[in-house]
């Protein structure tokens, strides 16, 4: 395996230029390290291990958004108390990964850049409606997180680019909400992901492990917007079933998946929507 | 007192099998099995490797019989011309790098020829899947008392029901490990194990080795829970092997996936119940069906099925029992010793049956226990006469009180009926546990067991079984110390070294401190005989004449010793399956109370009371944590660990797919212990290590069958089986 160290955004770009062909940039490795004892494959890549570059670390408030750098940890933003005011699903979500040690080292574009269907951050950032900032040798790029995703582990980043800050915009919420099903109550991966925000931009409602990527679910935004009034739980499989396509895999199966998401999200909504 | 190991433990400093110092040594790496079952046509060496690198062992390189030695000889140690299971070891490969050793092993193809295998032990084998006798039956046992027919015939109830329970994962912390060195002629071979003996007549009987020419030592070990009870065999014939061949030491130590992957797991059983009562509830009979999963060689499968029939009944009386096991033949990974020994599961379906049968009768589980709860001077369904003193009822009365158990439920109602999405319930089970090997098991055993005397008046057990987290050094300390009315740190406890230890037995079976521990008190009577003094001598008057011994006795070695001797009245009979099981029952009644999410249908034990009588309690500290732990174990069985298998292999081999409970799944488990000294048991006690695990799985179900109305019969019940039965 080749590692590649640098000290400044401007190196870790040339290193991603592609002098040495593709590289695998590298954060906290909270993603990479699990597997690295049985993928051998994956010690024959070159990393660009990022951790030495400072000015990517902190987090930034501006007067209409959070910034979040490129190597911000899950740990800083449980951290920032303004954070937990304003952004109140980030902070659910990051102390929902792992155990502290992973929340310590893991980042928000490592989550971001690993593409997990299962993603714990993922659905916050994109229920805020996060802008992800790619940096290149060619120059710097803005993609909506929720038109980041073209499929499984695909995403719109070129080889050389990397994500140096993630771009939060301040907004009123009046209502927001996360809710992770795991299979046990700590430390597991998501059978079920949803985070689900209203604000003057309207509805979103964004699902995580039911789909090949993180996505939104416009069918069911679309209801929240025309304020449909819904009698169970039941009423919004049809919904459930345009946006999302889950399946059946080692954590769970596709039925109680969309059983779980309609149920979760009908109790969730239920007052605010004067459901029954 | 301390416990002996701890501060080693706590401070990181213990050093297991993969910490130990070793030089110039190779690291092993197994080559495995890639179906179900076939015919070995070729085995491929990558071109990318260069095998002139690599040491390579394959089945010609045992020198004695190919056989690892059990209770039969049908499993290779290398597997030759077929395969009968995914993962069998077929060719073993070690480089002095642990990644070459890793990148090799990939780079080796077997190629097998399928053949059709069975895959599923609840149905009948199709004539192309038998592969054991003519039937794939590995053993099949029975036990009658009675009637059964003529009793159901009559009974003016009859329940029926089947219940099911999956393979469980040990996930010892530690993984296991083997590392195999040559001392002059002497082949040395240390790791993680619970029964250096098993290891040793392995060892001598595959590689075709003496006693003299061979020694096993058990390195400090990481967990057990019967996963090292047979499989330490298998990678120390493997370590071994490789390090003849490459005359060099060998580590072989699996990381968790292949662990996870290859090793012995929890049997799965299919149990069926048909039971005949009376209107008001008494038991007239009880017709039972065990089947297990033995997977694909006979391993221990026997002796687990015998302890799963002997558990099946439960703790009740009843004059008319049928009880007839079998474990079945699949090609799936071997299934084999895991802490309770087949009556986990057995009790299981016992203890949500008798659930089953109170909702029929509208009857209170409570007082249906109460009623049937075995007295004193009534038989169990061997006939084994119970006659202990111990007051069982009470034992249950106690886990009621310790739980408000009537509060509970009362204030369930309130809630259930309040809330939207959430349910509670509360749920008991009675139980019972026999300690020791089963029948005259521990007879034919034979164990021996010395104390030394040391010259500075101190003392040293010797003895086979071993520390693996459960604290046996600090018990073998405690009842060696009370006994001489010395002081802990006047004890040594040698380290298990067939070389040195005589062989005291397994470290298996709830035996080791009142079967062993019992040994340790007559032989330091023994030894206190030889230096002249009798029983009553004590303390200091001790010490010194074993100093004393030395002075008068250059050169001499001051030795007690104890060899096994069953209770005095104890007799079975193996053939008919009749008679006295176990020299010692532990008996105990569990209370759960759990919350379900009717959204999620996740179900969370918030409250756990654990009360059980074990005879003398001699460590309270090391006794709680081992209910405590049981519970833990038997949480995650219950609800969440879930062995996800294809072609007989478990698929979700990792940690973060196979999923045990976390601080945060686990309640508040308070532990009480109801005192009936046993006067075969050191300082009276009974066995206890396995208890823990029977009760936790049914008194949890029973109680997601009183929150949410349903009947669930098998486990885990994951919040996906949940919801089948809510819907």
């Amino acid at each position: 395996m080749k590692l590649l160290l640098p000290e400044t955004v401007r190196d870790a770009l040339a290193h991603m230029a592609g002098r040495d062909g593709v590289t695998t940039p590298i954060a906290g490795g909270t993603d990479l390290l699990v597997h690295w004892p049985v993928r051998l494959g994956e010690r024959d890549r070159t990393y660009v291990d990022l951790w030495q570059l400072q000015e990517l670390k902190p987090l930034r408030w501006t007067a209409d958004a959070l910034i979040l750098g490129g190597l911000t940890t899950y740990w800083d933003v449980i951290r920032d108390r303004r954070a937990g005011d304003e952004f109140p699903l980030l902070v659910a979500a990051a102390r929902q990964v792992g155990a502290i040690q992973i929340q310590a080292r893991g980042t928000w574009a490592g989550n971001i850049v690993n593409a997990s269907p299962a993603a714990d951050g993922v659905p916050a950032l994109m229920a805020y409606g996060a802008v992800v900032v790619l940096e290149s040798q060619r120059g710097t790029e803005e993609v909506p997180l929720d038109g980041f995703y073209t499929g499984y582990k695909d995403m719109r980043r070129r080889p050389d680019q990397l994500i140096v800050a993630v771009r939060i915009p301040r907004r009123r919420y009046s209502y927001q909400t996360f809710a992770k099903v795991g299979s046990r109550r700590a430390q597991s991966i998501a059978k079920v992901g949803l985070a689900v925000t209203q604000s003057d931009d309207g509805w979103r409602v964004v699902a995580a492990s039911m789909a090949p990527t993180i996505r939104r679910c416009p069918a069911i935004e679309r209801l929240l917007q025309q304020g449909a009034v819904l009698r169970d739980s039941d009423d919004l499989l049809p919904a459930i079933a345009r946006d999302v396509s889950p399946i059946d895999d080692v954590r769970s199966t596709a039925e109680y998946r969309r059983r779980v998401m309609a149920r979760v999200l009908y109790d969730e909504l239920r007052e605010t929507c004067g459901w029954r | 007192m301390q416990r002996r190991e701890g501060l080693a433990k706590l401070t990181g400093r213990e050093r297991y099998v993969d910490d130990l110092p070793l030089e110039n040594f190779l690291w092993g790496m197994t080559v495995r099995s890639p179906a179900p079952r076939g015919r070995i046509t070729a085995v491929r060496f990558g071109n990318d490797v260069d095998w002139s690198e690599f040491v390579i062992v394959d089945h010609r390189d045992i020198p004695g019989p190919n056989e690892i030695l059990l209770i039969e000889r049908d499993q290779p140690v290398l597997a030759a011309s077929h395969v009968r299971h995914v993962h069998e070891a077929v060719l073993l490969v070690a480089h002095p790098s642990r990644e070459m050793a890793r990148r090799a092993a990939q780079a080796v193809e077997i190629v097998v020829v399928p053949e059709p295998a069975a895959l599923d032990f609840r149905v009948a084998p199709r004539p192309e899947q038998i592969q054991y006798a003519a039937d794939n039956v590995l053993k099949q046992l029975k036990i009658e008392k009675g009637d059964v027919e003529r009793a159901l015939a009559h009974a003016p109830v009859v329940v029926e029901g089947a219940y099911e329970t999956g393979a469980q994962e040990h996930v010892y912390l530690e993984t296991q490990g083997m590392i195999a060195w040559l001392e002059e002629d002497v082949l040395v071979v240390k790791g993680s194990m619970q029964c250096p003996y098993y290891v040793l007549n392995a060892l001598q009987h595959a590689l075709g080795r003496d006693e003299r020419r061979v020694r096993v030592i058990q390195a400090p070990t990481g967990g057990g829970f019967g996963g090292k009870e047979e499989y330490p065999s298998t990678i120390a014939l493997h370590a071994a092997l490789l390090a003849l061949k490459a005359r060099r030491p060998v580590k072989l130590v699996y990381d968790r996936s292949e662990d996870m992957a290859a090793t012995t797991k929890r049997h799965p059983a299919l149990v069926r119940h048909r039971t005949g009562l009376t209107e008001d509830g008494r038991l007239l009979a009880q017709d039972i069906e065990v089947i297990l999963d033995g997977g694909a060689y006979v391993t221990l499968s026997p002796v687990v099925l015998s302890r799963g029939i002997i558990h099946a009944a439960g703790p009740y009386a009843c004059d008319h029992v049928r009880i007839a096991g079998r474990a079945m033949f699949s090609n799936a990974v071997p299934f084999g010793a895991f802490r309770g020994f087949g009556a986990p599961q057995t009790l299981f379906a016992c203890e949500r049956h008798m659930d089953v049968i109170a909702r029929t009768l509208r009857m209170d589980p409570v007082e249906l226990r109460r009623k049937n709860l075995i007295r004193d001077g009534q038989r169990t369904a061997t006939g084994q006469v119970i006659q202990d003193g111990t007051d069982r009822v009470a034992v249950l009365e106690r886990a009621l009180a310790l739980s408000t158990f009537e509060e509970k439920r009362r204030a369930h109602t309130a809630f259930n009926a309040a809330q939207r999405s959430k349910r509670r319930g509360i749920g008991l089970a009675t139980f019972y546990h026999g300690a020791g090997f089963t029948g005259g098991g521990e007879v034919h055993l034979n164990s021996r067991l010395r104390v030394a005397g040391l010259p500075d008046g101190r003392i040293e057990v010797l003895s086979a079984n071993i520390e693996m987290g459960q604290g046996t050094l600090t018990v073998f300390t405690q009842i060696a110390a009370e006994r001489l009315g010395v002081t802990p740190d006047d004890v040594v406890i040698g380290e298990p070294d067939t070389a040195r230890v005589p062989n005291s037995g397994p470290t298996v079976a709830s035996r080791t401190t009142m079967v062993v521990g019992h040994l340790i008190e007559r032989a330091v009577d023994d030894l206190r005989t030889r230096v002249g003094l009798d029983d009553r001598a004590r303390g200091s008057v001790v010490k010194d004449a074993i100093a004393h011994w030395y002075a008068a006795h250059p050169g001499g070695r001051l030795v007690g010793e104890a060899v096994y001797e069953p209770p005095p009245g104890i007799s079975w009979d193996e053939q008919r399956y009749q008679g006295d099981a176990y020299g010692a029952f532990a008996w105990a009644a569990y209370v759960a109370e759990v919350e379900v999410d009717l959204r999620t249908c996740a179900t969370r034990v918030i409250d756990f009371v654990a009360v059980q009588e074990v005879g003398k309690v001699i460590n309270p500290t090391l006794a709680r944590g081992q209910v405590q732990g049981g519970v833990v174990q038997g949480v995650g069985w219950a609800l969440m660990e879930e062995c996800k298998f294809k072609d007989g292999a478990m698929v979700n081999n990792q940690l973060t797919n196979y999923l045990i409970p976390t601080s945060d799944d686990v309640p508040p488990i308070r532990v009480a212990f109801v005192e009936n000294p046993y006067p075969h048991g050191a300082q009276g006690a009974k066995g206890l290590g396995e208890l823990p695990i029977d009760g936790p799985a049914p008194a949890i179900l029973n109680a997601v069958a009183a929150a949410t109305g349903t009947e669930p019969r098998a486990i885990p019940l994951t919040p996906e089986r949940l919801m089948d039965l809510t819907r």
